[in-house]
């Protein structure tokens, strides 16, 4: 489906069998940046503890700030991306929302921070398993956010990130999303990319206009009035428009340098599919295999992936549009009180507005770490009707 | 695809039993995938991993429900956790113990070495206690999984204490299929019945 | 579950440790684990008429999973950062000064992610009793480093020893000056405990800040969790002292210890996250040890 890798691009020497949180680790020492401030939160610890490892090791000019909180993570972050320098974090679920006001501020300031989160269920009631309901409760702070569904995955997107999030036309936050345990702590293979290509064609140096400097002193964040703060607000709407084609541009140079393929919603099968089935994260691998399944059932079944959440795909209209398939069958790994399944609501908003009819059923699996085989997929995809919850 | 699962308590080293089986997969040119399931981490209690190995990309990340292969590192689990949850007939056990046949696994393919014996001779010790994945995985090498060789190299990159090697060298070795009971029991009853035949004839 | 009843009189008699648990057994704690050790005699010591709220930290996860809790008191469990605020807004609720609330939370949620709660809440002179148990890092997360942890010490976020000095909260706390503060440590329990019922006799936000050697994180084993405590005292690096009133008040192991303390590299020796230090940073480390215990040793007239 997603993933096309070149025969011959990487060597055995260019590939390790490491976790999630590993090849974080890794694609972001890759990407050298100056300054990282990172607190640990289980799923996530590894990545602290990778990066820890790898700058004592390496002799590396990056300075790892031990913050003692998020807030002050993400605030030491921002105060470093200001300056114009590159800059990463890590979190999960509680340590996100506990920044979550930096959060928004840091997307709003304009300032191209990476960070890695580790979907996590929320308490109160301490659940610490794969769940998206984190990320996207800022799903309007106005960050770029994928999500991936396998430890290559994971690497390359935080490869990409970089790129995409210091485009001086995008210049926006991005939140690369793995799933807590299934993601952080599988060990499965990963191709390494040659770190000089990547830093020589694939990733400029920062360059950013508005960071502090002397040559023109400014000051950052001043008081704004009502006059003014809707044109900063359309501008950051500018931007994240301007990300869908850097994104596309991004994932074109890397299949070229780099041999391997994604987009936004990658399509598995889908082709003469009767009913489809889409989900983010690791829920979009397991569902391949109950696809497949199905298809040997005789049940034409196809997957979309949900790879690129914010900007919302276009191409999810697009693929729907075209489709033969009557009923969509989204499974969301969250809930939004009140409301609904976030993925399952976007879609519906988007189709409305591009005036396509299909039947959207709402499914609500997975949460905090609920186990989700292929063949409980299987099952799901014949749910009809409006929303249903798994195992309830 | 083969799935294995690792039954242990914390600090026994299942997890890193299930990453090494994966990586000595990984070397023998296989995909593989290893996690364990996360509970609450603390030392003594039951933990679960898994490894699933296979030719083609491997995209499950469901927990384990049908194994191929299920390792025990600590036979008192088979009181206290499920282990035979998911097999069948043609699963094949590997418990670490002296031979014996745990009730719970009356009817299942078993074998057995005495890896707590192989690293308390060499004194292949952690925190006080023998290391058990390693020999673990040695006899698990020679039930066909993995290349001896490539497990090795995955127990090297993973420990620096040679004697881990050993230990899965020697648990290689040692490895003995558990006969079944009942086998046992009909052969014997078979024996009976030719001795009772030979006595009649005779009387 | 085995609650007795005990007079307040027996609670408070020397050496009479009260027979009731308030912390039950079959907790999950770690074999060897102090700091439940450490708690068990906090909740014998104030007794069944207390409502605890344990942080982010071993202890919640000690609890155990639902539906059980090994607490047999009302418990509230935390976020990280705001132990000391919701223990501010229980004691708003709960007026009966009857009625102990003791917060619970380790270093990690007390010295960098809580200080600012706590730092507010005695700043009020909330009624409650605050206790840090420190096991030197985050423990629960997988150890790694707080701004507890001590100069030298291996943790997963430093691999190589910490470079900084321990963050002595017990000053900062010392520096609000709040109607009771004390240092304690697993390995003496009766002190804790008197230390305990000292500052639930008294009014306002008190603080106790315990030591609490970890086996998996300080890489002892776990029979050597007691004693290595009692080295920590012995050997000066960590004190044990009563604050009432910006007066210190030596505990007896310490005041023995100022007088004739043993050499830092033993109480380093038994424990493998101190296995990186060199022979200079030891010697960097004795010298900062022989500093404190001028200063104590003026500052109490030992």
């Amino acid at each position: 489906m997603s993933i096309a890798t070149q025969e011959g691009v990487t060597g055995q020497d260019h590939r390790v069998f490491v976790t999630g949180c590993e090849a974080v680790a890794r694609a972001v020492m890759t990407a050298k940046p100056s300054v990282i401030a990172s607190y640990p939160i289980t799923p996530q610890t590894e990545i602290v503890e990778k990066l820890s490892l790898f700058i004592g090791e390496n002799g590396s000019e990056c300075q790892f700030i031990a913050v003692e909180s998020e807030h002050s993570a993400l605030s030491a972050c921002i105060g470093a991306s200001s300056c114009g320098v590159r800059t990463f974090t890590a979190t999960s679920s509680h340590g996100l929302l506990y920044m979550a006001e930096m959060v928004h501020w840091a997307a709003i300031a304009r300032l191209p921070i990476v960070m890695a989160n580790a979907n996590r269920a929320l308490g109160s009631g301490w659940n610490i398993w794969a769940d998206h309901l984190d990320a996207l409760s800022l799903r309007d702070a106005g960050w770029i956010q994928f999500f991936a569904s396998s430890v290559q995955e994971v690497y390359d997107t935080i490869l990409i990130a970089f790129r995409v999030a210091e485009n001086e036309g995008v210049m926006l936050p991005a939140m690369v999303n793995l799933d807590g345990f299934l993601l952080t702590h599988i060990n499965q293979p990963l191709n390494l990319v040659d770190d000089d290509l990547y830093i020589s064609e694939f990733l400029d140096d920062l360059k950013m206009e508005h960071a502090l400097n002397f040559d023109s002193p400014h000051t950052l964040g001043t008081l704004i009035a009502p006059t003014d703060n809707y044109r900063v607000q359309h501008d950051r709407k500018v931007g994240m428009e301007r990300a869908k084609t850097v994104i596309r541009e991004a994932e074109e140079e890397f299949l070229r340098l780099f041999g391997r393929a994604y987009s936004p919603v990658p399509e598995y099968r889908t082709d003469d599919a009767e009913v489809l089935l889409v989900a983010m994260g690791t829920l979009a691998k397991e569902a391949e295999e109950a696809v497949d399944i199905m298809r040997f059932r005789g049940i034409k079944a196809g997957l979309l992936q949900v790879r690129q959440f914010r900007p919302f795909p276009d191409e999810i209209i697009d693929i729907l549009e075209r489709s033969p398939a009557d009923t969509i069958v989204v499974v969301d790994r969250n809930y939004s009180g009140g409301c609904g399944g976030i993925l399952a609501q976007e879609i519906k908003a988007r189709l409305y507005s591009a005036d396509v009819k299909r039947e959207i059923v709402s499914v609500i699996a997975g949460l905090g770490g609920q186990d989700i085989s292929a063949e409980d997929l299987v099952e799901i995809v014949k749910i009809r009707g409006g929303e249903y919850w798994w195992g309830i | 695809m083969i799935e294995v699962r690792f039954h242990s308590r914390g600090g026994q080293g299942g997890a890193t039993a299930a990453k090494i089986l994966g990586m000595a997969a990984f070397l023998d040119g296989k995909y593989s995938a290893s996690l364990a399931v996360y509970g609450a981490e603390r030392r003594g209690a039951a933990v679960v991993a898994g490894t699933r190995i296979s030719d083609s990309e491997v995209r499950r990340y469901s927990n384990l429900k049908s194994p191929d292969y299920v390792v025990i590192l600590d036979p008192v689990l088979v009181e206290i956790a499920d282990v035979t949850e998911g097999a069948d007939a043609k699963t094949i056990f590997l418990i670490n113990n002296r031979g014996e046949r745990p009730a719970a696994l009356e009817d299942f393919i078993l074998y057995s070495v005495d890896a707590t014996t192989i690293s308390l001779d060499l004194g292949l010790k952690v925190a006080g206690t023998p290391v058990l994945n390693t020999p673990m995985l040695g006899a698990l090498a020679k039930l066909g999984l993995v290349k001896q060789n490539s497990l090795k190299k995955a127990i090297r990159q993973t420990y620096s204490e040679p004697k881990n090697i050993k230990a899965a060298d020697l648990a290689h070795e040692r490895v003995v299929r558990v006969q079944n009971r009942r086998f046992i029991l009909e052969e014997s009853e078979e024996f009976a019945e030719e001795v009772y035949e030979t006595i009649e004839e005779a009387v | 579950m085995v609650v007795a009843e005990t007079k307040k009189q027996d609670r408070l008699s020397k050496n009479r440790i009260n027979k009731a648990e308030y912390l039950l057994k079959g907790n999950s704690s770690c074999p060897g684990c102090t700091a439940m050790l450490a708690i068990r005699h906090i909740l014998k010591a104030a007794g069944p008429d207390t409502f605890a709220l344990v942080g982010a930290c071993c202890a919640v996860v000690c609890e155990g999973v639902y539906p059980n809790t090994c607490m047999a008191i009302p418990t509230l469990d935390t976020a990280f950062a705001c132990t000391a605020a919701m223990a501010s807004g229980v004691r708003a609720a709960v007026r009966d000064r009857g009625i102990n609330v003791i917060a619970i939370a380790g270093d990690g949620g007390t010295v960098d992610i809580g200080v600012q709660a706590l730092s507010g809440a005695i700043e009020r002179n909330d009624d409650f009793l605050y206790v840090c148990y420190d096991n030197e890092a985050y423990g629960n997360t997988g150890m790694q480093r707080s701004g507890s942890t001590p100069f030298g010490a291996v943790t997963t976020t430093t691999p190589f020893g910490k470079r900084e000095d321990k963050k002595d909260i017990a000053a900062i706390i010392g520096a609000h000056n709040p109607p009771y503060m004390a240092t304690a440590c697993a390995s003496y329990p009766i002190d804790l405990q008197r230390k305990v019922e000292r500052a639930l006799s008294i009014e306002g936000t008190k603080f106790i800040h315990v030591l609490a050697p970890c086996p998996p994180g300080w890489r002892i084993s776990t029979d050597k969790a007691i004693e290595v405590g009692k080295l920590a005292v012995k050997s000066c690096s960590f004190f044990l002292y009563e604050m009432e009133e910006r007066k210190i008040r030596m505990s007896k192991p310490s005041i023995n210890a100022i007088k004739k303390p043993i050499p830092v590299r033993e109480y380093y020796r038994v424990q493998g996250r101190f296995a990186r230090m060199s022979d200079e940073e030891i010697e960097i480390s004795q010298q900062k040890i022989d500093a404190n215990i001028a200063y104590f040793r003026e500052v109490c007239d030992l």
